[in-house]
């Protein structure tokens, strides 16, 4: 069996995917019109002559979005090209102008790559600047489209900004494709590109799927699956067709080449209706736009203005430290590296920083825990001033009120207990229990381990925690040697 | 040069443009297209090697816009020009087919 | 009186606009039933922008350049609150909110809008007979057509029904109606007039130009109609019309070039009349009389003109009017869906030619044709902007008939499209490479109907044309065209 991450397809055959990523631009205004890119307000109330589509009006295009769009490019390691603008004809009512003003051959960015979490390696095809449509709702017939009895059309939503990122067909697993779109969402958030709310639509991702035996290359026909709106979604999706296609092959017959729509309730995809002419888009340049033509001065000052994108901050931390990638990812998707690289750099052990941060700091608000105190909290662990308990304790007093680790924990009563404190302690069980104490100097392994458990924890009792398990074990052992 | 335009190609063309033509128009449009790309076989036939196209006449590039609002047209206005309207809408028939 | 003097006039307090405006009234009461040259003739909102310039001349203010001057707007133009058709049954009854930019202009320079006036459908031929409402009358002899598409413009300014007219000119839209009613007629530079609320024909080839009695006055309306416009992305920044100071600047030493392939003679394209000729060289006598070095020039491409044209345009065109679908605007014949309706809509409401030019540019952009017609004809636009670059390092301006042949009958052209389509000959060219172009008149042919002469000049260099036209205009008037 081939694992894909969240299910497994039959064994000798592997999974294709290729996602496209329709990203709404977080601009004030639309596209090509100066209305407010805000399509919740009242129906048909953010629309002029130009995103409805009304004769004489004519589109200019919007400085900040081509940035945006230039911006997110630079940022998938894109080349960024002359470019222009062109005209995707279809009717469609929610298509104001019947024909959608889009890039075609000659996109504005091509030629990127998306690494992941894992180190995998996603090529980008193309991103390119294009506009939404309204938004159609169908009436009448449980809101099925196919069984409405009329549709509303309400055109705020066209024009706003998007652009669609498409992979190359790299993806072999669920797990990667999830990632994938986790990891443009952070690049997104980084560049402040898009809000990129999966479940508000402000980020739209179809899979093209396809299944081949293992050790092929060939790419096998594929379905684009739309209507997929989180990421468990897509990964459900996403087995749903590749085992649809493997039990097709399987029987002797192969997939058409379609779009089908994914019903999340019903764990299943459906076949969207076939127009006979639906590929003759009869794309040609969209006169009434003209190039552009970023120099190589505006792409170096894109270039300049990028932040730190997660997969270079995880690379940052992965010199630092041998703790496993997906502590690593998961600290660069929270966005607590810069914290954990300062707490490293402030002198604490950063394995220790690290795993303290995954587990222990899981919230979204750490702006109380400063640099110093979270140095100085790990650094009384390592030197042993701290319990593991006590530490997590400390931490998450930091976490929610601030303040010094050392006051906290004396606050706490966290006195870190001397060792000689701690040898009378020990030298007065043993005194109390002595049955006990020979089964764990002359009795088996078993007995050892159980009777210094037992040990351990009635110290722990009697000191509430704040004694180190490891310097109680220190203690114990000593003694047995004699 | 390419074949003379067929029927077939009238009908199909006639489908993509959503028009729906009579027999006679069809018989019509595929005789006078016919003659319109004939003549047009001297840019047909034409050798251009790797001249590049002209889709501007004029060689404009980088032509912008701030992004600042300008005020949305009142939807009052906007929708007494509308064949029909419901809720502040434009009401359509039902949309057969998948958006593309 | 011509408009510069009669806005002079109405300035100075010496005349009314009131008494102006009703003249014309009186000329429309009295032809405008034989003519046709109106869609709609717009007396009352006449009136009040009439009774407001006086008013503001009243108050001692200054109502602008065009203070009481009336015109005639091309119903393919914009108007906020007045039914703009475009000859068109898919648009009858529609009511823009919006004003076209050219509009705006001349109602802030305090002109006066007597009406829309009657065009081809969509601007689609050249004659005016493909107009839902019924065809223009030639105001010289109504048993023939005006010239197209914009005949009403021209018939209006023929007939004193105004004293200025706005066309527009997307392959001789406005210089050959010129020539065909004896009026001057010009097409801009591409870019130098905004194309905002100018409803789109070709939109790479469309230009808003002035018509006039004489070249004065078309001069002093292009200079106030032109200029950059943010609306409109492809209109020249930095662009400052100068035409009417070019007027008195003759054209001693200016090298003018007679365009072989437009000429009638040798290497020309066929089908040019031998009174057409006869004009159009005495013409470049008159010139090389004014002091002129006339030379015969050739720009080879020039005969491939047409059948790009017959490409480029009708493919921009079958994208440009997708959007009269019935669903925002216009025209709705029902349906039992959207697609349906549609296709209804579109059948009912749009006439022959522009059916025969939506089929035509359709196929030209379709899969599989593309590169064989519509790609083909981008380059032979690259091949004509060579050639003419090439030939205006050795002139200034060119010279060539304005149309083959006068005015022609009703009906005689309308059975064949071809026929028709050729009338363009001279004036494409200048269109597909974005120059600028002027039809003065210059005599009549053996028919008694005027003769138009073209002067095109390079992009830019629109002054040039009017230069050269003054001076063709002064020897006309003086006998020299006889």
């Amino acid at each position: 069996m081939t694992d894909v991450g969240e299910k497994t397809l039959p064994d000798g055959w592997e999974l294709v995917v290729g996602l496209e990523v329709h990203v709404e631009l977080a601009t004030a205004t639309k596209l090509f019109c100066g209305c407010a890119n805000e399509f919740t307000s009242d129906p048909n109330t953010n629309v002029c002559p130009v995103c409805v589509g009304l004769p004489g009006s004519l589109p200019v295009i919007n400085a900040v979005a081509v940035e945006f769009a230039m911006r997110l490019g630079r940022a998938l390691g894109c080349e960024v090209k002359p470019s222009v603008m062109a005209r995707k004809n279809y009717f469609y009512p929610d298509m104001a102008k019947d024909y959608q003003t889009t890039q075609y051959d000659q996109p504005t960015s091509i030629d990127g790559e998306l690494v992941l979490g894992d180190g995998a390696v996603v090529g980008i095809e193309r991103a390119h600047i294009e506009e939404d449509a309204g938004k159609t709702t169908h009436i009448g017939g449980g809101g099925r489209i196919n069984d409405a009895e009329y549709s509303l059309v309400d055109y705020n939503r066209a024009g706003v900004p998007l652009v669609e990122v498409v992979s190359r067909p790299d993806i072999r697993t669920i797990d990667h494709a999830k990632a994938y779109v986790s990891e443009l969402r952070d690049i997104l958030l980084a560049t402040e590109v898009s809000d990129a709310k999966m479940e508000e639509g402000s980020m739209r991702v179809d899979a093209n799927v396809s299944v081949r035996p293992v050790g092929s290359d060939e790419l096998r026909t594929r379905c684009e699956i739309k209507n997929i709106n989180s990421i468990r979604s897509l990964g459900r999706a996403i087995e749903y067709e590749a085992l649809r296609h493997v039990d097709l092959y399987g029987s002797g017959e192969a997939p058409r080449q379609e779009t089908r729509h994914w019903d999340e309730a019903g764990g299943r995809s459906t076949p969207g209706r076939s127009k006979e002419d639906a590929d003759d888009y009869r794309y040609f340049q969209e006169p009434d736009l003209v190039p552009l033509r970023p120099s190589a001065g505006v792409v170096a000052a894109i270039d300049a203005g990028l932040p730190m994108l997660p997969a270079a901050r995880r690379t940052r931390l992965a010199a630092r430290a041998t703790v496993s990638t997906d502590t690593i990812a998961t600290v660069v998707e929270r966005g607590q590296d810069d914290l954990a690289i300062a707490v490293i750099e402030a002198g604490a052990d950063a394995d220790k920083v690290l795993t303290r941060i995954e587990n222990d700091l899981a919230i979204n608000d750490w702006s109380l825990v400063s640099v110093e105190s979270l140095a100085v909290l790990i650094s009384m662990e390592t030197d042993g001033e701290l319990t593991a308990t006590q530490t997590k304790q400390v931490l998450a007093q930091l976490a929610r009120g601030g303040g010094e680790p050392k006051t906290i924990a004396a606050d706490l009563g966290f006195e870190a207990m001397a060792s000689d404190e701690l040898e009378v302690l020990v030298d007065q069980l043993v005194a109390d229990n002595p049955a006990e104490w020979t089964r764990f100097t002359s009795g088996d392994d078993g007995d050892r381990k159980k009777m210094q458990g037992f040990f351990t924890g009635q110290i722990m009792q009697a000191t509430r925690g704040q004694a180190d398990g490891r310097a109680v074990a220190e203690i114990l052992g000593h003694k047995a040697k004699g | 040069m390419s074949e003379r335009i067929t029927r077939d190609d009238v009908v199909h063309v006639a489908r993509l443009a959503r028009l729906q033509l009579s027999e006679a128009e069809i018989e019509r449009f595929t005789e006078q297209l016919g003659d319109v790309l004939d003549h047009a076989a001297d840019v047909e036939s034409l050798d251009v090697g790797d001249i590049p196209p002209t889709a501007h006449p004029l060689p404009l590039v980088n032509v912008t816009r701030p992004d600042e609002l300008v005020e949305s047209l009142d939807r009052a206005e906007l929708l007494a020009q509308a064949p029909l309207v419901e809720r502040g809408h434009f009401r359509v028939p039902p949309v057969l087919g998948e958006e593309p | 009186m011509s408009a510069i003097e009669t806005a002079r006039a109405v300035r100075a307090g010496e005349r009314s606009a009131v008494d102006v405006l009703e003249a014309h009234l009186g000329r429309i009461e009295a032809r405008e039933a034989e003519i046709h040259a109106f869609n709609l003739v717009t007396e009352d909102s006449a009136r009040a922008q009439a009774e407001a310039v006086d008013a503001t001349v009243a108050a001692g203010g200054d109502p602008g350049p065009l203070a009481g001057v009336t015109v005639a707007l091309k119903d393919n133009m914009c108007t906020r609150g007045i039914p703009t058709t475009c000859s068109s049954k898919i648009l009858e009854g529609w009511i823009p909110p919006y004003d076209a930019t050219v509009v705006t202009k001349l109602a802030a320079a305090g002109a006066v809008f007597v009406g829309k006036t009657n065009l081809d459908e969509f601007a689609m031929g050249s004659s005016t007979e493909n107009s839902a409402f019924g065809a223009t009358h030639n105001p010289l002899d109504l048993s023939r057509v005006p010239g197209g598409s914009s005949g009403g413009s021209a018939a209006a300014v023929a007939a004193g029904f105004a004293a200025l007219g706005i066309g527009s000119d997307t392959g001789g839209s406005v210089r050959q109606p010129a020539a065909f009613c004896g009026v001057v007629g010009m097409k801009p530079t591409y870019g130098a007039v905004s194309r905002y609320g100018l409803i789109a024909f070709g939109s790479s080839l469309d230009q808003i130009g002035p018509f006039a009695a004489d070249v004065a006055d078309a001069a002093a309306l292009f200079d106030l109609i032109a200029g950059h416009d943010p609306r409109d992305t492809t209109s020249i920044a930095d662009f400052v019309p100068s035409a009417g100071a070019a007027l008195d600047q003759g054209v001693d030493g200016l090298r003018v070039g007679v365009v072989r392939e437009l000429s009638g003679g040798p290497g020309s394209v066929e089908g040019i009349s031998p009174d057409v000729i006869g004009r159009t060289k005495a013409a470049v006598e008159a010139l090389a009389a004014a002091g002129a070095e006339v030379e015969e020039v050739s720009v080879p491409s020039a005969t491939l003109g047409l059948s790009a044209y017959y490409l480029v345009a009708p493919a921009e065109a079958s994208s440009n009017l997708a959007r009269y679908d019935g669903v925002r605007f216009g025209l709705r014949v029902d349906g039992a869906t959207t697609g349906e309706m549609n296709t209804a809509t579109r059948t009912a409401g749009f006439g022959e030619e522009v059916k025969r030019r939506i089929m035509l540019g359709t196929y030209a952009l379709s899969a599989g044709y593309y590169d064989a017609f519509y790609g083909k004809a981008l380059k032979v636009r690259t091949m004509m902007l060579n050639d003419f670059a090439a030939v205006y390092d050795k002139v200034d301006v060119l010279i060539t008939p304005t149309a083959p042949t006068t005015a022609f009958l009703m009906g005689e052209r309308s059975q064949d499209p071809m026929t028709m389509y050729v009338n363009d000959v001279c004036t494409i060219p200048s269109n597909l490479v974005g120059h600028p172009g002027i039809s003065v008149p210059f005599g009549v042919g053996d028919d008694g109907m005027p003769v138009g002469v073209q002067v095109l000049a390079p992009a830019t260099e629109d002054a040039q044309t009017f230069r050269v036209g003054a001076v063709l205009e002064a020897a006309a008037n003086s006998g020299g065209a006889s």
